[in-house]
């Protein structure tokens, strides 16, 4: 083996692929056409990162040059070959690819300058080509982004050539300098609240991105702490994993009972705006939680899932408000609750039980159709003597808890029991995972009919998927109603059940913890479909970046951020047999063991 | 009264006559082989008991009861099991979980047990982790210890029909359905495998019919042999009667090239 591999003219080692740079050069000038025309350069000016240095609006672009170089510059490394020598050549791939990529602005600068197309394309405007010209001339702005554009893809072709280790620093210094500032809405908050005000008032310029000497100190945080902590975090880690299974079992519980306990203190000492937006988030995680029961476990793609969110609402509006035009018992919150949960279960059973019979394309498009039925209805003439059709009920109490009353004018109260709501979900969702009925909801997902010939009553074991999963996101509605106080069809449109979908793909599907990641990273900082994320500008420009990540999640990590093991291997069942092959896990030979 | 009787049974696939006018029947402890050449319908045989495909006209009993209409869950539930030909595991399920989804029909707690973990959800998920293993050590060590908690996937082409044969005998059934479980498996494997077959009689008391392409096997295992040809019986009997049958001779020989093996002569 040895001998045949080390041999050089055999196996030579394959030089630079430059068509692979031009392509990928090629892609960024593109990309970078397309975001300036998306008009995010200007919409997210204001925003600034480094304040006055970098701005979120130039950082749309600059990213380009940088990550396609990179990426550009990877390669797959065979088995069994070598990896390919770097050298300074793969420095100037990186530089060709960043030159292509500013290359795309620098054409649009100068198409810009001489024709109007400013009738189809809305920010084909003066203001892109005076930002791209940092308010300068054109032809200064040209070279600038050519020079810079050529540098950070030269930095990108580094990535490469110098050690892991640098390569590790460089990208937690840039993740985290843009991490605090983007963040900076919520540490304000969270220091205010431990009275630390005047820490980020050195850090922050003005509620408006970093300083430039808070930027260089958050990086030089970013590089010492690793370094400090690193070696105790990995001692404390390994003798966590030596310790006897009874032992780390409750190491592990201690662990997870203290940060739940720091999660329902901290809504103390956070302000309203991010006890308001955490609290959203909450009810997206609530959500998620339920739609991971139902396309996670079961397999079953529901597209209409925001129906089950809209029941509980409403009901929990019908039960509640002394403005509901029909039936108006005015109960109060938990009593409704139970009558909320029962309803919602038997929605569920309702339009469950005929489209459960359905399989693949089929049923996603009926349930998409059922999403918009149920929609409909509140909003229907027909009906609006119970549900108040367009006007909606409104005047909706808020939850009585003894000593406080929760409700939208008081989000850290919305929080806690958004919080507590959250805690009994992903109970039920570990419970049901590793139970009976899980194991066959996993068993569906793999093979239907096997599961069936295997005696699972396929029908009664969907539909349960369908009933937990309604009964958990009519906690969403019941709080969400009580929250913001009225309700109206609008906020169950059909976009609510995609971007539930998208936070349960995006997060990993079938995981719990990779559903509350996906619902903290997509609804927190991006906003949900009304909701405002921490990246307030972003919102006009959100559904663009949900759909660009959901494109390249598909391509790239189809398993999601944090993914589930099991849905890991399906989705890489080759590479994964690959590699327990290599490492001699598979078994081939059939000598061991006889009856 | 015979275990299972299927009386003037037919199933067709549009104009296709997969299984014409089929009659048959299983004691209670026989082990009877079905063969045939490919596309005989013996799979589609084994479809129809199962309830995957209705039959178009005829009868099924099973223990003296009709099977006709129910679920493939069902009839699982009766205590009929099956393999399947092209080994359908959850591949990405360990191999203790494929054998304790199998169980689902012989358990029945729910929601609330797991929710509550009450005394009777622990001590049934116990019992079935328990008996999964035991039905695992049937094999010997192959399907045990380290292995249990690895995905199906990465088990070899043999031992993962091994595990077809334990999920089957996982549903606790009465009869089994084998459909040719030492395809692709090597001699020493086969007669292996044969002995285990006639254990499954003897110490788990279940009944068999088997569908085998490998006459070695059909002539050590079986008590009775019975061949199908375009979904029709033309010969039952004993092993040599069968092998000795002109007609069983001339479908397997009798026909245009690409054919299939002779019986006798082990594939
Ligand atoms: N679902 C179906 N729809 C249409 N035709 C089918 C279906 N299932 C089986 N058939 C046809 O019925 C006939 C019998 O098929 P079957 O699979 O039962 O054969 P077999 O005896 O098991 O063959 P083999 O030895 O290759 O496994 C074949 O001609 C097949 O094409
Ligand atoms: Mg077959």
């Amino acid at each position: 083996m040895t001998a045949i591999s080390n041999d050089p003219s055999i196996y030579e080692t394959p030089g630079i692929n430059w068509r692979r740079q031009i392509r990928f050069g090629l892609i960024g000038a593109l990309s970078t056409a397309f975001i300036s025309l998306a008009g995010m350069p200007v919409g997210l000016d204001g925003r600034s990162i480094i304040q006055p240095v970098l701005s979120m609006g130039y950082l749309s672009l600059l990213w380009v040059p940088f990550v396609f170089a990179s990426i550009a510059g990877s390669e797959v490394v065979l088995e069994g070959m070598a990896e390919r020598q770097r050298s300074a050549r793969d420095l100037w791939a990186g530089a060709l690819v960043g030159l292509g990529s500013s290359g795309g602005v620098v054409l649009l600068m100068i198409l810009i300058q001489n024709f109007d197309l400013r009738d189809p394309l809305v920010n084909w405007s003066p203001q892109l080509l005076e930002l791209l010209s940092f308010d300068r001339s054109a032809a200064f702005g040209m070279v600038i982004w050519l020079v810079l554009g050529t540098f950070l893809g030269f930095l990108g072709g580094s990535m490469h050539v110098v050690p892991q280790k640098f390569r590790s620093a460089t990208l937690t210094v840039c993740l985290s300098v843009f991490g605090v500032s983007v963040l900076e809405t919520f540490l304000t908050d969270l220091l205010e609240g431990f009275g630390l005000e005047g820490l980020t008032d050195l850090v922050y310029y003005k509620r408006g991105g970093l300083e430039v000497l808070g930027a260089v100190a958050v990086a030089a945080l970013a590089l010492a702490v690793p370094l400090i902590a690193g070696p105790r975090v990995a001692r404390v880690k390994t003798q966590v994993i030596e310790m006897p299974s009874e032992e780390r079992r409750r190491v592990n519980l201690a662990l997870l009972a203290v940060s739940a306990a720091l999660l329902f203190v901290l809504p103390f000492f956070l302000g309203k705006i991010t006890n308001e937006l955490l609290a959203n988030v909450g009810l997206f995680v609530l959500l998620a939680l339920g739609l991971n029961i139902v396309v996670g476990l079961a397999g079953i793609l529901d597209l209409g899932y925001v129906a089950f969110f809209a029941v509980g609402g409403y009901t929990t509006a019908v039960l509640t408000s002394p403005n509901s035009p029909g039936f108006s018992p005015e109960l109060p919150w938990p009593v409704a609750l139970i009558a909320v949960v029962i309803l919602t279960g038997l929605v569920g059973l309702f339009i469950g039980a005929p489209v459960i019979r359905m399989r693949g394309d089929y049923l996603a498009i009926v349930t998409l159709g059922f999403g918009e039925i149920i929609r409909l209805l509140f909003l229907s003439d027909w009906l609006s003597g119970w549900f108040g059709g367009a006007q909606g009920i409104t005047n909706i109490p808020g939850v009585n808890v003894g000593i406080a009353t929760v409700k939208g004018t008081d989000p850290r109260s919305v929080f806690l029991l958004v919080l507590v709501f959250c805690g009994i979900a992903i109970y039920v969702s570990w419970r049901l995972e590793n139970s009976r009925l899980g194991r066959a909801w996993m068993a569906i997902r793999e093979d239907e009919d096997v599961a069936e010939a295997m005696g699972v009553n396929t029908t009664n074991t969907k539909l349960m998927a369908f009933v937990v999963g309604a009964v958990l996101a009519s906690f969403s509605g019941a709080i969400f109603s009580a929250k913001v106080g009225s309700i109206f069809p609008t906020s169950f449109l059909m976009l609510v059940s995609i971007i539930i979908l998208v936070v349960v793909i995006v997060g990993g599907m079938g995981n719990i913890t990779g559903v509350i990641v996906g619902a903290l990273v997509l609804i927190g900082v991006l906003g949900g479909p009304k909701q405002p994320g921490l990246l307030q500008e972003f919102s006009q420009f959100k559904l663009l970046i949900y759909g660009a990540l959901l494109v390249w999640m598909m391509l790239k990590r189809p398993e999601g951020l944090v993914p589930n093991v099991r849905r890991t291997r399906e989705l890489h069942q080759e590479e994964f047999l690959q590699d327990a092959w290599l490492k001699g896990e598979i078994d081939t030979d059939d000598q061991e063991g006889t009856a | 009264m015979s275990m299972l009787e299927i009386k003037d049974l037919s199933v067709t696939f549009g104009g296709l006559h997969a299984l014409k006018n089929l009659d048959f029947r299983v004691e209670e402890g026989e082990i009877v082989s079905v063969i045939g050449p490919n596309g005989a319908g013996k799979t589609t045989f084994f479809n129809m008991i199962s309830g995957m495909v209705t039959p178009t006209s005829g009868d099924i009993f099973f223990e003296g009861e009709s099977l006709l209409g129910l679920d493939p869950s069902q009839v699982t539930e009766r205590g009929i099991a099956r393999t399947f030909q092209n080994v359908r595991l959850f591949a990405n399920m360990t191999i203790l979980e494929n054998v304790m989804v199998a169980q689902h029909c012989r358990t029945d707690q729910k929601v609330f047990g797991a929710l509550f973990q009450t005394k009777a959800f622990k001590s049934e998920e116990e019992a079935i982790r328990t008996y999964g293993e035991e039905v695992l050590s049937f094999f010997g060590s192959r399907l045990t210890g380290y292995r249990l908690d690895q995905p199906a996937s990465v088990l070899s082409y043999a031992n993962r029909r091994r595990l077809e044969i334990a999920r089957a005998m996982a549903t606790r059934p009465r009869l089994l359905l084998l459909d040719e479980p030492v395809a692709g498996m090597n001699p020493r494997e086969s007669a292996e495998l044969t002995t285990l077959i006639g254990r499954l009689r003897t110490e788990w008391g279940f009944t068999v019919v088997m569908i085998e392409h490998d006459m070695s096997v059909v002539r050590d295992v079986s008590d009775r042999v019975v061949v199908l040809d375009h979904g029709e019986t033309i010969a039952q009997g004993s092993y040599e009667d069968v092998a000795n049958d002109p007609q069983v001779i001339e479908a397997y020989l009798g026909r245009p090239v690409g054919s299939e093996e002779i019986p006798g002569e082990s594939s």
